[in-house]
C-alpha cells in the first residue's frame, strides 16, 4: 500500500552554523532548524500513503559531542487537532453494544514520529511527559475531567492503540539520520488515510539526554484537483451535489441498459 | 490500481469495487432486486465508514433500478399508479428515517442499529421466502400446479376503507396499506441504504396480492425515486454520498445486471426465489455472527460533531 517517496519534500537549509565566527570564546548554545521547501502537500487520486522527507540542521553543534553521537533529534509531524469520542463495546444480552464513551479534546488526528534512536534510549520518560512528546506520552485532554482517573487512563490507552493500529500514529526509529555534523534528514510516514488540514512539523534536539531546543514549521496537506473539487462541492453546494449524484446514477443506469442489453 | 475516495477519505482498489458492483449487479439483475442489501454490508466489510456506505449504497441503487425499469417498461410490466402511491408513502418514511439516522449517529449506536435491522429483516424475509419456495418446489415435483394467487381469497387488508383501483395490477384495494408499505420501505431505505426491493417484492405479492409479473417493475420504479430522495437528503444533511465510490459500483453493477437478468430467465420462479432466500439468509447470518462474536477491537473512535 505504501508508495515510498511518492513525493519527497525537498528542502531549505540553514547553514548559519558554518558562518559562525571561529574566534568566539564561549561555546554558543546549540539550536535546531527545519525548513520545508513547500508548505503544502497535495493528495491526488492515486494516494496510498507516502514518506515525507524533512531536512534540517543543528546550529553551533559541539564537534566533540557530535562525534560521540550524543546529539539526538526527534521529528514529529502532527495532524490538525480535533475532538474525538472513544467508545467501548460491552456485551448486552449477548450482543456487543457501544456503552461507555469518553470524549477527548484537541487530539492530533495523526502523529508521525521519526527518531535517531529508540525513544527510551534518548531521554527519561519524565522529560517526554513534560514535552508531551511521542504517541505514548502525548497528553490527551478529557472533555469531562470529572471521570475517574482509571477510566480516563483506559480510554486514553485505547485511543492511542486505535490510532496506531490505523497507521495514523506511527514511530520510525532510525528515521532521522545525520548526513554530516550538522545536517540531518528525517523521514516521517504519511498514512493512506492521513487527515487533510494544517500539520505541524516539530523537531526536538537532545544533547546527552537533555532537551535543548525545539523548532517547528507548518505544512498544509490538502486534496488536490479532482478530489478537492468534489469534496468542496459536496460540502458547499450539497443540494446541487445530490442532484448531480442522482443524475449520474440515472445516466449510468440508462447507458448500462443501452450498452449491455441482453433481451 | 488504487484510487482515493474524496468523501470516504481513504484509498481503495478500483478493481475490487468494480468486481463488487458487477457481482451484486449480476445477482440483482437475476432476482430483480436493487442489490442495496448486498452492497452496503459489502462496503462496510471493506472498511468504508457505515454512514458513507449507506448513503452511497442508496445512490448506487438508483442506477441498477433505472436499468431494470427500462426493460420492464418495454415489456409493459409496470403499474405507474401503484408505484406513485407507494412513492408518496416512501417520501414520508424516508424523511423520518434521515432524522433517526442522524440521531443514532450522534448517540454512537448507528452501526449497531444498522446491523440489527439487517439481521432481523433479512433473516425474516429470507426465512419466509425459503419456506414458501421450498414448498412450491415440492408441489411442482409432486405434479400439482403452482398456485400463487387464488382469486376470491381475501385477507384483513382487503377490508380496509379508502379503496382505489389499480388497473395494471388488476387490483382494488385500500390505499392505507399501500401508503404504509411505501413509508416503511422509505424509512429502511434511508437507514439501511437499501432500495427495499427484498421487502417490497414479497410484501406486494403476499400481502397485496399483486400479480408477480407486475411486482418487480413497479417495485423498481418506486425504488428509483425513494433512493433518489434518500440520496439527496443524505447529501444535504450528512454530506456522506461519495460519487466516485458510487460510480465505480454502478459501472460494474449495470453491466452485471443485464447478464444477471438473462441468466435469471433460464431459472423457474420458485427456483429463483429459493436461491434469493438463501442469499438473503447468508448475509443475515454473516451480520449476526458479527453481533455476537467478540469483536477484535472493543474500542472505536469517531469524530465529534460539534453541532
Amino acid at each position: 500500500m505504501r508508495a515510498p517517496n511518492a513525493f519527497a519534500t525537498a528542502i531549505f537549509l540553514s547553514l548559519l552554523a558554518a558562518a559562525a565566527p571561529a574566534k568566539a570564546q564561549t561555546p554558543l548554545t546549540e539550536g535546531i532548524q527545519i525548513g520545508l521547501s513547500t508548505d503544502n502537500v497535495a493528495i491526488t487520486a492515486g494516494f496510498s500513503g507516502a514518506d515525507l522527507t524533512i531536512f534540517g540542521s543543528l546550529e553551533n553543534p559541539d564537534p566533540l559531542v557530535a562525534r560521540q553521537g550524543r546529539y539526538d533529534v526527534i521529528v514529529v509531524l502532527e495532524g490538525p487537532p480535533k475532538p474525538v469520542v472513544v467508545r467501548r463495546k460491552d456485551r448486552v444480552l449477548g450482543v456487543w453494544v457501544n456503552l461507555d464513551s469518553e470524549t477527548f479534546e484537541n487530539v492530533p488526528m495523526s502523529y508521525s514520529v521519526a527518531t535517531t534512536r529508540p525513544l527510551q534510549d534518548i531521554t527519561e520518560p519524565n522529560s517526554y511527559k513534560q514535552l508531551s512528546l511521542g504517541a505514548s506520552n502525548l497528553y490527551m485532554q478529557p472533555a469531562d475531567a470529572g471521570d475517574s482517573p482509571a477510566t480516563i487512563e483506559e480510554f486514553t490507552a485505547a485511543l492511542r492503540e486505535r490510532k496506531s493500529a490505523t497507521g495514523l500514529y506511527s514511530e520510525n526509529v532510525g528515521g532521522v539520520q545525520f548526513l554530516s555534523q550538522n545536517l540531518f534528514r528525517a523521514t516521517v510516514r504519511l498514512a493512506p488515510n492521513v487527515p487533510v488540514g494544517t500539520h505541524k512539523a516539530r523537531a526536538f534536539l537532545f544533547k546527552s539526554g537533555l532537551f535543548i531546543k525545539e523548532s517547528s514549521a507548518q505544512l498544509e496537506i490538502r486534496k488536490s484537483g479532482f478530489e478537492q473539487s468534489i469534496f468542496r462541492v459536496a460540502h458547499n453546494y450539497s443540494f446541487l451535489y445530490g442532484i448531480f449524484a442522482i443524475s449520474l446514477a440515472m445516466l449510468t443506469g440508462w447507458l448500462g441498459r443501452v450498452i449491455f442489453r441482453k433481451d | 490500481m488504487g484510487i482515493y475516495l474524496p468523501i470516504a477519505e481513504i484509498s481503495v482498489n478500483v478493481f475490487v469495487l468494480l468486481a463488487m458492483g458487477a457481482a451484486v449487479g449480476f445477482l440483482s439483475g437475476m432476482f430483480g432486486v436493487g442489490g442495496g442489501f448486498l452492497i452496503t454490508p459489502l462496503l462496510i466489510f471493506y472498511n468504508i465508514p457505515p454512514a458513507i456506505a449507506v448513503a452511497t449504497g442508496a445512490n448506487q441503487v438508483i442506477a441498477s433500478s433505472v436499468s431494470g425499469v427500462l426493460s420492464h417498461m418495454k415489456r409493459g410490466t409496470l403499474d405507474f399508479k401503484l408505484g406513485g402511491v407507494l412513492l408518496a408513502g416512501g417520501i414520508v418514511g424516508s424523511t423520518g428515517g434521515i432524522y433517526v439516522f442522524a440521531f443514532l449517529r450522534r448517540l454512537g449506536q448507528l452501526d449497531l442499529f444498522i446491523s440489527l435491522l439487517y439481521v432481523v429483516l433479512l433473516g425474516t424475509v429470507g426465512g419466509l421466502m425459503l419456506v414458501e419456495s421450498v414448498n412450491a418446489l415440492r408441489a411442482t415435483r409432486s405434479g400439482a400446479a403452482p398456485v400463487l394467487k387464488k382469486s376470491g381469497q381475501h385477507n384483513w387488508i382487503h377490508r380496509l376503507p379508502l379503496k382505489m383501483r389499480f388497473r395494471a395490477s388488476k387490483l382494488f384495494v385500500s390505499v392505507i396499506p399501500v401508503l404504509g408499505l411505501g413509508a416503511g420501505i422509505g424509512f429502511l431505505s434511508s437507514i439501511m441504504g437499501v432500495g427495499g426491493g427484498f421487502i417490497m417484492v414479497p410484501a406486494l405479492i403476499y400481502l397485496l396480492k399483486v400479480p408477480t409479473n407486475v411486482v418487480i417493475g413497479t417495485s423498481l420504479f418506486q425504488i428509483i425515486f425513494t433512493s433518489a430522495y434518500t440520496t439527496l437528503v443524505h447529501a444535504t444533511t450528512n454530506q456522506t454520498v461519495d460519487v466516485v465510490l458510487a460510480f465505480l459500483l454502478m459501472a460494474g453493477g449495470v453491466a452485471g445486471a443485464q447478464y444477471g437478468a438473462k441468466a435469471g430467465q433460464r431459472l423457474r420462479g420458485e427456483q429463483l426465489r429459493a436461491l434469493l432466500a438463501l442469499l438473503v439468509l447468508a448475509v443475515a447470518i454473516r451480520l449476526a455472527i458479527d453481533l455476537f462474536v467478540t469483536p477484535p477491537n472493543l474500542y472505536s473512535l469517531s469524530a465529534l460533531d460539534l453541532n
